[in-house]
């Protein structure tokens, strides 16, 4: 309001301002206004280089608590931390011998995911899973499902896609377009909270 | 008595706070919302969270495990 006070007592006072200058000042107080009534939500960005279960959880733990703070949340999945995203079907992925060997290895998926300590061959990630469950903790695959529902975005890395000889088709639905260093860092100059986990 | 209430009893970390912020988006400005929780991480969460969203914690009590917290919404 304050601002058409002042454009209409500069027309009265300055005879030289025309009608177009007058039409400009109003649009661009409007654009003001319209700036001020939408306050644009924080930002906060995870990346997740890793696809060991206890690094994974707080990652979607964290994911889900910003959403909940009404944050605007993105997580870059990068390295071993696209193993998380991958579909639990997606078998023997790539072209070259070592991009199949390294999932036969490194199979991943939401469920799937191991202990980087005392995992005994995957004994240990079922024992956490199963106590979890009993403690009425939200296992990944849930946090990974509430996170979609609440708006997080999810980017898997293009080059770490490409170098691994995945696919769009190998990772479960609903993610974002892969994006690589410069969108997350673009994402991170403006975001106020900004981890690698 | 609360406008809405929310049950999360057995939920852990960080479920109470995300069933807390589905609950509020269903009442309107100056309606309350009750949260019943047994994680004890609640007890430190929820009125973290409500004063970082500029909602007002009316009352807090615990009894018999369960923490109960009434949050008017902003």
């Amino acid at each position: 309001m304050r601002m058409f006070a002042y454009v209409y007592m500069s027309t009265s006072e300055e005879t030289v301002m025309t009608t177009t200058d007058l039409e400009d000042a109003v649009a661009a107080a409007g654009e003001a206004a319209a700036e001020n009534t939408v306050p644009q939500k924080e930002k906060m960005v995870l990346i997740a280089a890793s696809g060991d279960l206890d690094k994974a959880w707080p990652v979607m733990i964290l994911a889900t608590t910003g959403a909940a703070y009404g944050m605007d949340v993105t997580v870059f999945f990068t390295f071993w931390g696209l193993g998380i995203l991958k579909r639990p079907d997606a078998g023997i992925t790539g072209d070259d011998w070592r991009q199949k060997m390294m999932s036969v290895f490194k199979k991943g998926s939401p469920d799937g995911l191991q202990l980087s300590t005392m995992n005994f061959g995957g004994i240990g990630a079922k024992l956490m899973k199963d106590l979890a469950d009993d403690k009425k903790v939200a296992s990944v695959q849930e946090l990974l499902e509430l996170a979609q529902g609440m708006g997080v975005k999810l980017w898997p890395c293009q080059m770490t896609m490409d170098l691994m000889g995945l696919t769009i088709d190998d990772m479960i639905p609903g993610l974002d377009q892969p994006a690589g260093a410069g969108s997350a860092i673009s994402l991170m100059k403006e975001a106020s909270i900004s981890l690698f986990i | 008595m609360a406008d809405k209430v929310v049950d999360a009893r057995g939920l852990q970390c960080p479920m109470p706070v995300i069933k807390v912020a589905q609950g509020i988006n269903e009442i309107t400005s100056g309606q309350t919302l009750e949260v019943i929780a047994t994680d004890n991480g609640a007890l430190s969460d929820i009125p973290a969270w409500s004063k970082d969203m500029g909602h007002s914690l009316k009352e807090q009590f615990s009894q018999e495990g369960e923490h109960h917290f009434i949050i008017e919404k902003s």
